[in-house]
Order: C-alpha cells, then structure tokens, then sequence
C-alpha cells in the first residue's frame, strides 16, 4: 500500500525509499531539473529541482518522500529562483545556441524557456575553454558544461571506465578525461557508452551527425520540457 | 640512461616509497598526495603517472582530488612557496605591503613562479594566526609577527636557498597567547586521569568496552562503564563547540545504537580543520592540551563503542603535526590507545591524524570524512547522517576539538559540576579567540554567558564599531548589542571574535569576507559555485565606484538566493557578512554607491586599451568615456 | 474619444547581422496594422540618424564589439524611455563573442598580418574605423535594458507577439514556439 504527499495541492503517492522527484515524475508532474537521471543515483547539485518542503527549501531529487509531506514546487517564487540558476549557469559558460549541434534537443535549453528566461541577466563570465577533437568519434565542447556529473556517473558507475571526473573547485570546477594528455582520443571511451549519451547539453557530441534533424522536428521544438509527464505546456 | 631518465627513476622510487607507508590505499589519497608534493614540491605529471601506477587507481580520480585542494599543486609553485594569510586581520596589520615588499626584494609577481622556480608568493585564506599576525605559510610551515624586518629576512634566506630546516627557529616561534583560562584552560589533569575516573563509573560487571556488547538491543543507561560516562555527558548539557550546538549526548548515543554490518566498526573523528577566519583556539588547545584533546575522543569511543578515531588537522597547522604524533606515541605506550585500554577488556581504540590541505568547506561533517575517505571535499547529501553512515560508510561521530577536551574534563569531574557552570541553556565554557583592534588579542575563555561588552574590556578594546563573532559564517554586531551574550540562547560562536574599531570600512569588510566564501565554495551546487563568484564580482564593482542602487538590488537577491538554495552551510552563510553590514552599517554601503543609474562593472576605456595599443591610435574616437567618474 | 498617441519607436543594429531587423520585416502585412500604433524614429527602416529625445521604445539588435557600437547604445538608452534587446547577440553577445576567448593581438594578427595571402599587411588604424573593444560583450552589461526578446533571430511572430503585448499593456510572453534561443 503506498503512502501520500501533496504536491502544490494535488495528492502523489509514493513507494517507500522514493524521493520527491520520483514519485512526482512517476505520477505525471514535471518538477525541472538537470543533474538528475532515472537511471543513476541522485545526485542533487544543481538545485533546478529545489521545492519548499514544509515551508523549507531542499532538491527533490535528493529529499525522501514522507507521509503528510506539503511541497510546493511550481510557485513564481521557486521558479524566479530556478530561472535565476539556469542564467547563472548559462553565464558561467559559452552557450551559444545558435551555433550548438544539441540546440532544440538540449535540456539546459529547455528548461530555460520552460522557466521563461528572457535574458541572461548576469554579466558572463566568457571563459576560455578548450574544445577537444582528439577522438574519431566524438568532439568534447567544454563550454556547454553544467558540471551536472552525468558523465562521471555513467562512465563510472555503467561503463566501468572512469574516463570523465570533476577537477579544480568552486568556480574553476571542471571536467578531466582519464589520460595523461588530457584528451578523449586518448581513452579508452567509445561511442557504446552509457557516458557518450547522458550528457543534457552539448558537451559530448557525437561527429558527423551535427543538425541533423531540422528545426521545428527536434525534441523540444515538438512539446516542451516536461510535457510528456506533466502534459501540460509550459 | 639520459637525465630525464635517471630523475623519472628516482621520482618513481620516492612515489612508491610514499604509496607503500600508506597502504596502498586509495582512502589515503590525501595523506599521499601531501607527502608526496612534501618530497617533490608539486604534483607532476609524471608524479600523477607513478601514484596510478602504485595505486591502480583511474588517473581521473588522483587529478579530481589534488585540484580540489588549494594546497596541492598541478602546476609548479617554486622550491619556496610562500602563501600569505589574507584574512581581514592580515589585512588591518598590513599584510598587503609586506607582500608587495616581499614580491620586490625577490623580483617576482605575486601568483606568478619566479623564472628559476626557486621561488612562488601568493595569498591563502586565514592560518590561524590572527593574534600574532600577519603570517604567512612558507611550505606549509606558519610564520607569524611579519614585520618588514622578517620580510627581510626571509627574502633573504630564499635568495640564499637555505634549506627550509635550516632557517632560525625563532622564525617559527608560535605564541599561545592565553589571557583567561576557567576550568578547560587551567584543568591540571594527567593523562589517563579522565579515563581511569570513567571506568570508575562503572561497577564490576559493567567494565566492558561498549564495542563487546550487542548493540541492536541497545544499551540501558546507569548499567556503569560506557552508558555511565554517556549519562555523565548527558547531565552535563555538553553541546557542540564547533558552532552548531548539536547535544553532543544525542550524537554519541545515536552512533552507539547504529546498527553495525559485518566488518564495521565505529569511528570518532575530532574536527580540527579550523578554517572559520578568526578561529585559533583549536591550535593553542592542540599545542596546550593535546592530551586532554586525545583523553575526550578515547572517552567517546569507550562511550559508543568505538575503535578508529581521526584528528583531521587543518593543513595550516601542519607544524602540529609531529608533536602531537609524537603525543600520540606515548599515549600508546602508557596503555592508554591500543588494545585493552587501561586493562578494559576489548577497549581497543587508536587514533591517527590526516592533514588537510587547504579547504574551509572541510570542516563540514561530511565534507571532512569524504576527505578522510581520499575524495573532494564536498558535502553530502544528507540524511543519511554520519552517526549511521559516517567514514566508509560506518557509523560516524565528528565533534569539535574542544567539544573532545571538555568531554574529557566531565569525565573527570562528573556531568553535573560541568552543568553548574555557564547558564541554563549553555552548560560550561567557551573559549574565544581574540583579535583584530584591540590591546591583548589571544585565547580567552568563559563561562557561557559572558557578555560582548565583558569581553572588549578584558582584552583592551575601546572606540569599538563592531564585532564579528564566530567568523563570517557568524555574526557582525554593533555597539547597540554589545550587551549581548555569548551562548546558545543568544549569540552561538565557534570562537571567533574580532573586533573593528570606528577606523574600519565595514563595506571593506564584509568584502574581504565575499572573497574568502568565492575562494572556499566547493563548486558542487550551482547556487554557491556562480553565485559567491557573481557575489564577490559586484561587491568589487561597488568597491570600484562603479555601484548604483541596481547592483545593490542585485546584491540583495542574490543573497536570498544563496541563503535558499545551496548545498551546505557555506552558501548558507556566504551572504551572512553581507546581509549583517547592511542592516547595521548600511551608510558604508551608501558611499559606495557612487553611480545614480546603471554602470557597467568593467572599465569602457580601459577596454578599448589593447586596440589603441595595436594601431597606435590615441584621437578622440579611440577613446570612450566611462560612466564612473568620467575617468577616462 | 481622443485618438490614441502613437508611440514612437526607433531600432538599431550593433554587432548583429541586420537578420533581426530581416525578421522584423518578416511581420509582414502585420506592419500596416503596427504603423497604426507606431511611427518610426531613427532606424535602417527610415534612414534618420539621431534618436529624437523622449522616443518611447529603442530596439537594439547586436551586442558591443567596439567603440561605435557604446555610442550608438549609449544614445539609445539616454533618449528611449523603454529599451528592448532583440536576438542572441544583444542579449548574450551571440557570434560576435566567440572571438572572446582569443586575444585582441591574436585575432589583429591573423585577420591583418599573419593571414593567408597577406604580406607587409598593417592593422587599420584610419580615425574614421570604430576601435575595437577587447571582448564583445551583451548590451545589458553597459546599459540598463528593460526587455528582451530571444532568438537568432526571433521569428516575425515571436516580436509581433512580444510588441502586440506590450503596446497592449500586458508583460511580453512568448510561449512555447515562440520562445527559442536559435
């Protein structure tokens, strides 16, 4: 028998051990996020999932569902916040849409318009980072990264390999690939892996498929973030 | 054989050398990795090559942990590599000019390695040494009272490559500095003293170590040894010294009762990862009364049933390190760590410390044990807490030092004569480190409760604007509330206090205070990585002049944004300084808004400089005003 | 019933490609029924020069890439009482601030001196030449903007939309379809 939470007012169930986020998206409510995936241990770094639990702020992706829990989640004043993180991330790298092959298939992207962000509002950062070709199959475009660790975790914790981890701290975090010369080519990655797909932005792209599919026919230019679970538009 | 061939031999046999004392085991990735750049001076490539090869470990996972560390180096710092203590008391005795007289006499750029690579000079976060400032760290050894005559000195002996042994003693000397000591300070106990009285607690059949008991039943209190000295800490009201004020009983006992998995055991770990800037007091009780220190955690391992404990010792006080191992050792020897402690059968229990290696957000619970598991410093997801699934997994105690050394002391002296001291709601002492305007700075300590104004009348401060108590994470209090007290039911402190006389910028203050929570962030949760980053990048544009009301909104919201969202208790409390000296000193923040309407962060005609410089153009067109103050 | 007073609107390129001032045109015979609400002041639309002070809304496309382009914006923002970034570059710098992780010298290099075919090449330094700022940066980090409306280009719908609300009153949204970074 499961046990209930409400959720901006509607009842969810819940299985014991599921988090917030969980069983939200288990019962067709979208709660926005970016460094969690179905498939891998939460995570809960980049705070896009934040709700007030009980009047308390916390990441539904990390928060275990309790009985009699009230959550709000899609409230102009969480998402106010939850637009003003995705500008901080948007400022933090180079994120050029119009020139980026995950455009229209991007979840950083889509979650941006399904917040309603108009502008990046910060000054940027503009850092400089360096692209890497070095493998046949696949270009690492480090300016797109959101250090949501979904790469980490699938190379780690799927493929066995360890060829991605976090380097450098607070605002010099970075991605490392696992060879001495620091290039991807030099790994033992290939296009198989779990870690070569999970990548929400366009970091890890795939060569030679680059606009492939037209505008208008990409996955969010279809329905927006959210509405294959929530079933509403944004 | 070439050079190169020969040096990549020697370095390979130091590395392994390294590898082999610690095990093999990646868990110690940070103890090897500081014995390692110990030898070497920085972590080379080809060092990273040689720790995979020893360690068998993913080159990804050695790089991801030495570039989390402020203190580990990917590229080379210099043979000599000395850090500045930048903490605001750095700041108020002039640390800016030393290093800049420092940079002269050696001729070198701060940041950058001098062209030989003798010599690297740089700013680190407070050491520690705020009473006997400013200080610096050379090769993680503490040198305090700068003056220009030291900068002199040490100039000199760089240039002349003595070797770090050989420089004078007196260079090193580190003063404690105690100006008030109550019962914690002046305690007169002889090692083995608290425990020989906690085993007294028990009667015969109750003299047993807890870890030889079946914990799923759980111990009841009153039935002697380990429940005895529990109820003791109990009736002693002892809360957590470290700032939070945690009941240090609810910690232990919940520990105790965690069910343990085959293999496991219970560790105690004693925080001495003193980063909070303006906290020194855990150095002089580590320098003063390690044994007291060592006697507190043995006392809480017989208590829930530990056998590990971990000193994790803040990389700054690196030079504690070999005479409190050296304690530790004599410890062993009067039974009083190893096994069957004091003849209590199955009291095993031994204590080993891991440095730091510069990173604040390690004094969070459970940043400090990913630290002590080898990993980046980043806080955990919690629940679960450590008192369940603490260091590799296995139920966990982290208290204060001096949280370790007052336990001791109510072993000694009982639960209730500890209670009787302080008031209702904070039981005991608290000692105070002292610094920044004032005539005695150094260690006080107090009953709980003593007020604000008490204390700036004992170390000799007058004309005072303000105090920051418990450090930047604390609070910053005007005269107004100098009446306050210290304690749990009004102002709780990890120990910080310093103090700001009419002569100080408050805005420069809680600047000072930004830059230190952007360098320290973690850079886990998007909130604390981008937002003490923009945070610091807009106090500095009021500090520039280029401040309107728009950036001041700005700075508003962005603290409520820190305060809600992020991970841990620094993007907490990054914005604490900020949203303090506001409310209490807001006209330090009118003046800096110089700029009625929007003005870009960035100089316009700075910006058009290279352009100018690279066609050699200097007419009116090559030029652009800039809003601020027209100074272009 | 008085009749209404028409707003006046002036528009601008910076560092952009005048493909949001192609889409603007591509409201079509929507531009009849806005000419009803609006006149134009200064624009690449009507070939007037100087933004006439207490114009009512300035549109700017590009972001700043050199000394001209602050000017221009400058201007903007002391004559238009609201002040609207359209497209990628106005907003976050767009094409133009990938040059923004090489340097000033590196670039001059390459375009005047190092470059294929080049020889004995000097970098332009003729007085009437905009100089060139060292990093492209988005207009709001140089003036204060009151609204922006994304794309690259945002579709002729998307700005008849966001023009249509805000003429009308209402807080400019744009929805799903309309919203888009590319």
């Amino acid at each position: 028998m499961s046990q209930t939470f409400t959720l901006d007012g509607k009842t969810i169930a819940f299985e014991p051990g599921q988090t917030i986020l969980q069983a939200a998206d288990a019962a067709g409510v979208f709660i926005p996020h970016l460094c969690y995936h179905p498939e891998f241990k939460p995570h809960g770094s980049c705070k896009l999932c934040t709700v007030k639990v009980n009047g308390r702020q916390t990441a539904s992706c990390t928060m275990r569902a309790m009985p009699g829990m009230a959550v709000e989640s899609d409230t102009e004043e969480i998402n106010a916040e939850r637009r003003a993180l995705t500008q901080m991330l948007f400022v933090e790298g180079n994120h050029y849409c119009p020139s980026c092959e995950k455009s229209g298939n991007c979840q950083l992207q889509a979650t941006a318009y399904h917040l309603g962000m108009m502008s990046t509002h910060y000054d940027h950062f503009f850092p400089n980072r360096a692209v890497d070709a070095s493998h046949p199959e696949v270009l690492l475009d480090f300016n797109r990264c959101i250090l949501c660790s979904l790469c980490v975790r699938a190379s780690r914790d799927v493929d066995g390999k360890n060829v991605f981890a976090l380097s450098g701290r607070g605002i010099d975090t970075h991605l490392i690939v696992n060879a001495s010369s620091g290039r991807l080519g030099d790994t033992d990655f290939t296009l198989a892996d779990k870690a070569a797909e999970v990548c929400p932005v366009g970091v890890i792209l795939k060569k030679r498929q680059g606009f492939a599919v037209p505008i208008g026919e990409r996955t969010y230019d279809k329905a927006p973030i959210g509405a294959t679970t929530a079933g509403e538009a944004c | 054989m070439t050079v190169n061939d020969t040096r990549d031999i020697a370095l390979i046999a130091v590395v392994e050398r390294i590898v082999e004392r610690n095990g093999r085991d990646p868990t110690r990735m940070v103890q090897i990795l500081r014995e390692v750049q110990e030898a070497l001076d920085w972590l080379s490539p080809q060092a990273i090559d040689a720790l995979q090869a020893a360690l068998k470990v993913p080159r990804t996972k050695i790089e991801g942990v030495a570039g989390f560390y402020a203190f580990f180096y990917l590229q080379p710092r210099g043979r000599y590599r000395l850090l500045f203590s930048d903490n605001i008391t750095d700041r108020m005795l002039g640390n800016e000019a030393l290093l800049e007289r420092l940079c002269r006499n050696l001729w070198i750029e701060p940041g950058k390695v001098s062209e030989d690579g003798l010599v690297s000079v740089d700013t680190t976060s407070c050491t520690g040494l705020c009473d006997q400032g400013p200080a610096l760290l050379v090769n993680n050894q503490a040198i305090g009272r700068l003056t220009a005559e030291r900068i002199d000195q040490i100039a000199e002996l760089v240039r002349s490559k003595v070797p770090l042994a050989e420089w004078p003693d007196e260079l090193f000397a580190i003063e404690d500095n105690i100006r008030r000591a109550d019962v914690l300070l002046g305690n007169d106990m002889q090692p083995g003293d608290a425990l020989r009285a906690a085993r007294a607690l028990a009667p015969d059949e109750g003299l047993m170590a807890s870890n030889m008991r079946s914990w799923r039943e759980g111990l009841p209190t009153g039935l002697g040894g380990p429940a005895a000295i529990l109820d003791e800490i109990k009736h002693a009201n002892l809360r957590g010294r470290g700032g939070a004020g945690f009941t240090t009983a609810l910690k232990w006992e919940a520990c105790r009762n965690a069910p343990l998995k085959l293999g496991q055991q219970r560790i105690v770990v004693c925080n001495a990862d003193e980063g909070e800037p303006g906290t020194f007091k855990d150095r002089v009780l580590l320098t003063r009364h390690a044994d007291a220190v060592f006697e507190g955690m043995t006392v809480a391992a017989y208590a829930v049933g530990a056998t590990l404990g971990f000193l994790y010792l803040r990389g700054e006080y690196r030079h504690l390190l070999e005479p409190l191992n050296a304690i530790l050792e004599r410890r062993r020897g009067e039974n009083l760590l190893g096994q069957n402690i004091l003849g209590i059968p199955g009291a095993n229990f031994d204590i080993e410390i891991h440095l730091g290696a510069g990173a604040y957000v390690c004094g969070e619970e459970s940043a400090l044990i990913e630290s002590l598991e080898g990993k980046r410093g980043t806080p955990r997801n919690r629940p679960p807490f450590p008192v369940t699934n603490g260091y590799l997994d296995q139920p966990t105690i982290v208290n204060n030092v001096e949280t370790f050394a007052a336990a001791a002391l109510i072993a000694l002296k009982g639960g209730a004569w500890y209670a009787n001291i302080g008031t209702r709601h904070s039981a005991g002492t608290k000692i105070l480190s002292v610094s920044g305007d004032c005539a005695r700075p150094g260690i006080y300590e107090y009953p709980f409760g003593v007020s604000v104004r008490q204390v700036l009348a004992d170390c000799g401060a007058d004309d005072v604007q303000a105090v920051q108590v418990s450090g930047p994470s604390g609070v910053c209090i005007a005269p107004a509330e100098f009446d306050r007290i210290i304690g749990f039911e009004d102002i709780p402190t990890a120990g910080a206090f310093t103090i700001f006389n009419s002569s100080r910028d408050m805005f420069e203050v809680a600047r000072n205070y930004v830059h230190f929570f952007q360098h320290e962030s973690c850079g886990f949760c998007t909130p604390c990585r981008v937002g003490t980053a923009l945070l610091k990048k807009l106090m500095d544009k009021l500090h520039q002049g280029a401040g309107s009301p728009y950036d001041f909104a700005e700075i508003e919201k962005l603290n409520v944004l820190l305060q809600s969202m992020s991970h841990c208790g620094l993007g907490h409390t990054a914005c604490n300084p900020v949203l303090d000296t506001i409310a209490r000193f807001r006209p330090a923040y009118d003046r800096r808004l110089m700029q009625k309407d929007f003005t870009p962060a960035f100089d316009l005609d700075q910006a058009l400089s290279l352009a100018r410089q690279m066609t050699g153009r200097d007419d009116a067109g090559a030029h652009l005003a800039s809003q601020h103050g027209g100074e272009a | 019933m008085t009749e209404k007073k028409k707003l006046r609107v002036a528009t601008t390129s910076l560092a952009g490609c005048f493909g949001c001032h192609m889409s603007f045109l591509d409201i079509d015979e929507r531009l009849f029924t806005l000419l009803e609400h609006i006149d134009f002041d200064r624009s690449p639309l009507t070939d007037i020069k100087t933004v006439t002070p207490g114009t009512d809304i300035g549109i700017i496309e590009g972001g700043l890439c050199n000394a001209e382009n602050v000017h221009v914006l400058r201007e903007f923002r002391q004559n238009c009482r609201i002040l609207i970034a359209m497209g990628a570059c106005a907003i976050n710098g767009g094409l133009p601030a990938q040059r923004n992780s090489l340097s000033l010298p590196a670039i001059f290099d390459e375009v005047y001196q190092a470059g294929f075919g080049l020889a004995n090449a000097l970098i332009p330094n003729d007085p009437e030449l905009p100089l060139v700022l060292d990093q492209v940066h988005p207009i709001h980090e140089v003036v204060k903007i009151d609204y922006f409306i994304p794309g690259c280009p945002p579709s002729g719908d998307a700005i008849w939309k966001f023009l249509t609300d805000l003429l009308a009153g209402r807080e400019p949204e744009l929805g799903h379809g309309l919203m888009h970074y590319d």
